[in-house]
This record gives structure tokens, sequence and C-alpha cells, in this order.
């Protein structure tokens, strides 16, 4: 069960990973995340799905190599099986014939917000989305992204790549230039956070997934707590999307570092410990 | 020893890791008696003809003739005894809150202790998880197939009653691991996880077939199960944890006792940096509310080396609701009471993390509906406790993830299903419940007591040549 059918690296930290997860697949829709166990004694991890196919009964995932459980699920290979693997989990994206909408996914995000193009596409809406990244080599489906919209704007912070910009510039540039409907912004906390500045001034909705932190993912322990509108929400059952205007950013990227000197810990005795192996092996060779 | 009566034997006090060395440790405090202790507490039993232990029980244990069994030696006949009517005693001797059920009815505690029967529960439990795996007895198969959801106390019974009525039993477990709250909520320290394993492994031996990952209301839905199945049973507890709803309670550091106890006991925090999930006390922590669970978290903090650790409780020491053993416990181990003490606000510093707790007074009044006075807070009573981290165990309700496309399943206004007491149906055809999702949060016993009814009745409804469904009858046990 939860065999990697595939892995492919997209960028020297992210890697994508084909999951086989037939019922998941069956119920999986855009917007909503899965959580997996790489080994054993691992931790469950939260990862929005970035694609489904639920003839081949396969889910797919993104993961950026930031901490030991990420380096360790990329340690694995196709054909192995992960420990466990659990969802749809959350609130899929509300799908509605809005019109244009904007679709900004920065690094990591660009993953998620690939279904959300297609099912909004696939509903009648034009699609435009914006991606990008620090630098060229960190950027990732580019081609595919351009299948599932109508058009697409690629930027780099620092130019290595395309355009030179930040999200947030050719998002300005549409909402000064064009009619705009909607806007997601999917990608670290701090960017999300630009994009709902960016958009508040023209009153134009916009959607966020919260990446919190999480234990169970079910609603169990409220470890992903997030205050939206003034009230407290869990972001696995009650998101993870939300309304961007409303988010309490300061509280969110707070409790994200929380465990930052663990995870660095784990993070380092894990280099250790492959370093090691790695000697190991050589040695034996 | 056998010429002494009865009531010159003392009740025979439970050996236990010192509290000085298990503050330290996640290793079973209460030991567990041996032989002769059992035989001696056993002895102390007066076996009345109109057992009023029997009834102090929530699922009528026949505790007179196991007791009788154990003092004569008979160890098989103590074990057939005591899982007639319980299905789960090694779990249940650990964690039932006996002095308010057998042991308060019991005659010999009316001039004295009563007879110890909770220890002598999980002794002859014990013995019986010792003698290796047991071979369950075939019982002819049956052709219907049952979903379990959960696999809590009453999960398991139900599970494991169905199976031996030679059904095909399917658990369908939302996390990876098996075992409900007696395996993320419950601390290692009280219910060791050898001892809910073995119970696991049983019911595998049974034919139960356990799948993980499986939430209901995301994988599947109720209706879908309904269509399935021949029968479900909602077992899901209740675990949705309730906060106080406080100003700065999303600070860092502030936790509900179901997210720590969870790291420490599913997900092994304890274990951090051998087990991936990390868990952070500082070194003094609040604890909120005095059951079962605030004790738990209280003394796990401890043993996650918080320095020094206060439980806050509103109400007084004649109110606290947990067990008396779990009190006694946390007091042994330096855990701090403050009673009559109510928070107000959780106070942060300029990292937005922990600093401090804010609470007023307050002082005893009239009952209130639950029959316990109520706590009326003391004008002008205000005070600070300087704290890192603060722990909300308030209780907790059923998570509604499950009722997702669960249309005609009514709930009560506390989001609990609503079941006949006498059966576990519920207003859904073919759908029964049982344990907390019914109760709120209760005891480990009433769950396994509630399973074991629905299986009954699933027995009974699908022998049946006509099966009506009365909603009705359901629905007027509102």
């Amino acid at each position: 069960m939860y065999r990697i059918l595939a892995k492919t690296t997209l960028t020297p930290v992210t890697t994508e990973y084909l999951i086989e997860a037939p019922e998941v697949a069956r119920q999986a829709k855009a917007g909503q995340f899965v959580v997996l166990r790489v080994h054993e004694q691992g931790e469950r991890i939260p990862l929005t799905i970035a694609d489904y196919d639920r003839e081949a009964g396969t889910i797919t995932v993104v993961a950026q190599e930031i901490g030991s459980s990420t380096l360790r699920l990329k340690s694995l290979e196709v054909g192995d099986s992960l420990a466990s693997f659990t969802g749809p989990l959350g609130r899929p994206t509300e799908i509605e014939p809005d019109g244009t909408v904007v679709l900004v996914g920065g690094g990591l995000g660009i993953a998620p917000i690939y279904p959300i193009c297609r099912t909004l596409r696939e509903a009648g809406n034009h699609v435009i989305a914006i991606i990008g990244a620090r630098s060229g080599e960190l950027l990732f489906w580019e081609d595919k992204m351009r299948e599932v919209t109508d058009e697409l704007i690629v930027v780099t912070d620092d130019g290595s790549y395309a355009r030179k910009a930040l999200v947030t510039e050719p998002l300005k540039e549409l909402l000064e230039s064009r009619e705009i409907d909607r806007v997601w912004g999917i990608g670290p906390a701090i960017m999300m956070k630009f994009v709902t500045l960016t958009t508040k001034p023209y009153g134009v909705e916009t959607i966020v997934s919260l990446n919190s932190i999480m234990v169970d993912g079910t609603g169990m322990c409220g470890a992903c707590r997030v205050v939206v509108g003034g009230r407290t929400f869990f972001a696995c059952v009650d998101g993870p999307e939300f309304d961007g205007h409303q988010v309490d950013w300061d509280l969110l990227l707070s409790r994200q570092r929380y465990y930052v000197e663990e995870e660095q810990r784990a993070l380092e005795l894990f280099q250790q410990s492959s370093q090691q192996a790695e000697s190991q092996e050589t040695s034996r060779s | 020893m056998t010429n002494r009566k009865p009531n010159q034997i003392p009740r025979q006090p439970m050996p236990a890791q010192p509290p000085e060395e298990r503050r330290h440790n996640f290793d079973e405090v209460a030991q567990g008696y041996t032989i002769e202790m059992a035989i001696d507490e056993a002895m102390r039993c007066l076996q009345c003809r109109n057992p009023r232990c029997v009834d102090g029980c929530p699922v009528q244990v026949r505790i007179p003739e196991f007791i009788k069994a154990l003092r004569d030696g008979d160890m098989w006949e103590a074990v057939e005894m005591l899982k007639d009517k319980n299905s789960l005693p090694a779990i249940c001797g650990r964690v039932c809150p006996q002095e308010s059920q057998c042991e308060a009815e019991c005659i010999v505690g009316l001039r004295g202790e009563p007879v110890a029967i909770g220890r002598l529960e999980r002794f002859v439990a014990d013995w019986e998880q010792q003698q290796g795996v047991r071979e369950p007895e075939a019982a002819p198969k049956r052709e219907e197939r049952v979903a379990v959801i959960g696999s809590g106390p009453a999960s398991l019974t139900a599970a494991g009653d169905l199976a031996k009525m030679g059904y095909r039993v399917e658990i369908l477990e939302a996390l990876h691991e098996p075992g409900g709250v007696l395996v993320y909520g419950i601390p290692e320290f009280r219910l060791p996880k050898a001892v809910v394993a073995a119970e696991i492994n049983y019911l595998e031996k049974l034919g139960v077939e356990i799948r993980y990952n499986v939430v209901i209301g995301k994988l599947y839905t109720l209706s879908e199960l309904q269509e399935k199945y021949d029968a479900v049973f909602l077992g899901t507890g209740a675990g949705l944890p309730i906060m106080m709803n406080i100003p700065g309670e999303n600070l860092n550091g502030v936790y509900s006792a179901n997210e720590l106890l969870t790291r420490v006991n599913l997900m092994k925090a304890f274990r951090f940096p051998e087990w991936d999930t990390p868990v952070r006390v500082g070194s003094k922590v609040a604890v909120v509310g005095a059951g079962n669970v605030a004790m738990d978290a209280a003394r796990s903090s401890l043993r996650l080396g918080a320095d020094e650790v206060h439980i806050v409780y509103r109400r007084s020491r004649d109110e606290v609701p947990a067990r008396h053993e779990e009190v006694e416990h946390a007091e042994e181990e330096g855990i701090i009471f403050d009673f009559l003490t109510n928070p107000i606000e959780v106070l942060g510093d300029e990292n937005g993390t922990v600093s401090g707790l804010r609470c007023i007074r307050m002082e005893l009044g009239e009952p209130d509906e639950s029959g316990r006075r109520r706590p009326i807070p003391i004008k002008g009573s205000e005070f600070e406790m300087e704290m890192d981290t603060v722990i909300m165990a308030l209780g907790t309700r059923p998570n509604p993830l499950v009722f997702s496309d669960a249309e005609g399943l009514e709930r009560s206004r506390r989001g609990t299903v609503v079941a006949d007491t006498d059966t576990g149906r519920t207003t859904l055809e073919r759908v029964w419940a049982g344990g907390d999702i019914v109760t709120g949060s209760a005891t480990v016993i009433s769950a396994m007591g509630a399973g074991r009814v629905a299986a009954n009745d699933i027995d009974a409804y699908l022998r049946e040549e006509e099966q009506p469904w009365d909603t009705e009858r359901a629905a007027a046990s509102a």
C-alpha cells in the first residue's frame, strides 16, 4: 500500500512523488491535502494534493526538502512504500464560474495551484496564473501550468529566469488593468500575506491556503489553530483555504516557528546519520 | 494464611514506582499485585449474597464470582467470570474510577476500606495476558459484514463480540495506530500500550480486519458504508478539544490536552529525536481542568522535564472529577493544585509565546445543573502566575468530521449522536452508535458497555426476518 510509483526531482530542493492510493484518489479534490508518514517513527507530514488521477488511482504530492522528514522522504526509492497515507483531508476549493481569476503560486505553492487552475478552467473561468520562485532553478511545472491556464506569468526574485519581479508586481498590474473576480495566493505565509495586502485596496476576494503546524490533520489536536476574522479555526478541518483578507498573519507566522529549534536538531542528526551511512557505504565498496 | 478472618486483613496497597523515580520516566506507575497480595485481598471479599458492588458497575461484572475463583486459585475460572461481562479487563482494571463505581458500593467499605476490586480485576487480566496468546473459539461463520468505525473501547468491544458471533467485522480507523483514546490519550505510565496491543492482537486472531488511515466523512461517507455493509457501528468517541475562548489562547505554548497527549502517546514525542515528532513544554506548566485527562497532561509534562506543574481548577477538591488514584499519584509526584482558580487570560511575550496566566479566585455558590456547587468569581481577586506552557484540559466533544453526508442522523445540541440506550440504534437505518460519541466524554467502561449492547442488538437485528427500524425510539431517548 501507498507505493511510490514515480519520483521526479523538480529542483535542487523539490521532489514530485506519484503515490499509489486508489481510495484517496477516488475522493480527492483540488485544495485538499494528505497526511503521510515516511517510516514507523515518522511524524505526520501534511502535504497539499498537487494532482490526482481517479482512473489510475494515484495522488501526486510535491515536497520541499526543508527538514529531516522531507529528506527522509526523498531517500525513498520508486517501489518503496510509505508508512501511512491519509486523505483527502480538509475542505476542497470552492469552485464557481466567477469569470476571470488569478492564481498566484510561490515556490512550493506552484504545486497546489495546479489542480485548482485546472478545475477552475473546467468550470468555465478565464484562468491567469502567476508563478514565481527565488531563482530560475527553483521554478518547476512551467509547462504543466501552461496547459491548465489561459495566461501564465512567470517571475523570479533575482531575474535569473523570466521576468525579475516578486509575484505581487504582475498581480498589481493585473488588478490595475483588468477586471479580476477572484484571486488565490498559495505559497510561504509571508508571500500569501503580501498577496492579500496587494489585492486588499482593490476589494477582490482573495483565498489563501494556510500551512500551519498539524499533527493528526483531522480536527483532534488543534495544533493548527488560526485566527480568521477574529475567530479561531482549525486549518485542518475548517480550511485549509480561508479568506486571506481576514487572516491574522502574524499569529500564523509566529505559530509556524514554534518548533524551529527541534526541527533544526532533527535535521542535523539526520544529516550526520546519512553521512555516516554514506561513508560506511564507500568504505565497503 | 487462610485462617485469618476477612476483616483482619488490611486492604493491600498497590506496589508503585517511587514518586521521585517515576516523575522522570514513562514506565507504568502502578506495578500490580503479586499472587500473595491478590489472594490476601481476595480474602477480604465477604461474598455477599446480594452483591452491591455489581450494581455499582456500569456493565455488572460478576465481581464476587471472579474474586472467589481467584481466592480458590482457579485462575481460568476467574478469567471466565471476569470476561463474561467485561471484554477489556486489563484496561478497565487500570483506568476505571472504581472508587465511584463498584468499590463505592462495597459492604467492607462501610467500616473500613473497600475490597480493591479494580486491582484484583487487573491482576486476573494481567495473569491471563501472561499466559500468552489465547486461541479464540471458532464460531459458525456468518455472511453479514459489519463496519466498526473507530478503534477505541466501544469499537474494540463491539468488534470483538461480533467477531465471536461469527460476523465479518472490519474496523475502520482514522489514525495509523489502533486503540483510539487508549493509545493517543492515556499515557504509557498509566496504561502500557502493550496491554492495548494484546487486546488488538486478540481481535485480529478472531478474524477482525483492521484498516488504518480511513477517515470516515472524507475517504468514505456514512451513507456509502450503509450501502456496503449490513450494519455499521459508530464508535468514534469524543475527539474534538474544547478550548476556553479566553484572550491569548492561540499563543505559542498553549496546547489542547489532546495535542500534548497525541504528540507524546501516539507520536512518541517523549522519545524525540529518535522519533520524529517533537513536543515542547517549558519549566512552568499550568494545566486547566481536573479530570483524568488533566492529570495525564500534568504528569506527562513533569516527565517531559517541567520543573513546576500546576493543576488550575475553578471548583474545589471535592468536585475533582479525576480518579482518586490519579490525583493521589499526581500529588505524590509534586503536582501543585490551585483550586477555586479560573484563568481569564493567557499572557504572552513580544515573540507571541506564553509568559503567564491571569486568573481569578472563585468561591462556591448554589448547586448547578450538574449537582455540583457553582463556582462564582470573586470580584477584584485577579492575579497573575508566571507560566511558559498552558494546557487546556476542559473536555472534548464528538468530532463532526464523521457526520459529513450523514443526513438523517440525529444529534443533540452538544453534538453527540442520539441513540437508544437499550440497543444503540441511531435514527439512521442499520447504524448503531455507542461510547463517547453518544454520551460525550465519559469512561472506558461505559463505552465498553455500550459497544456490547450494540453488538448484541446488531446480532438480534441481523437474525430477524422482518427488520423494521423504529427511528422514533432512538429519537425518544434524546
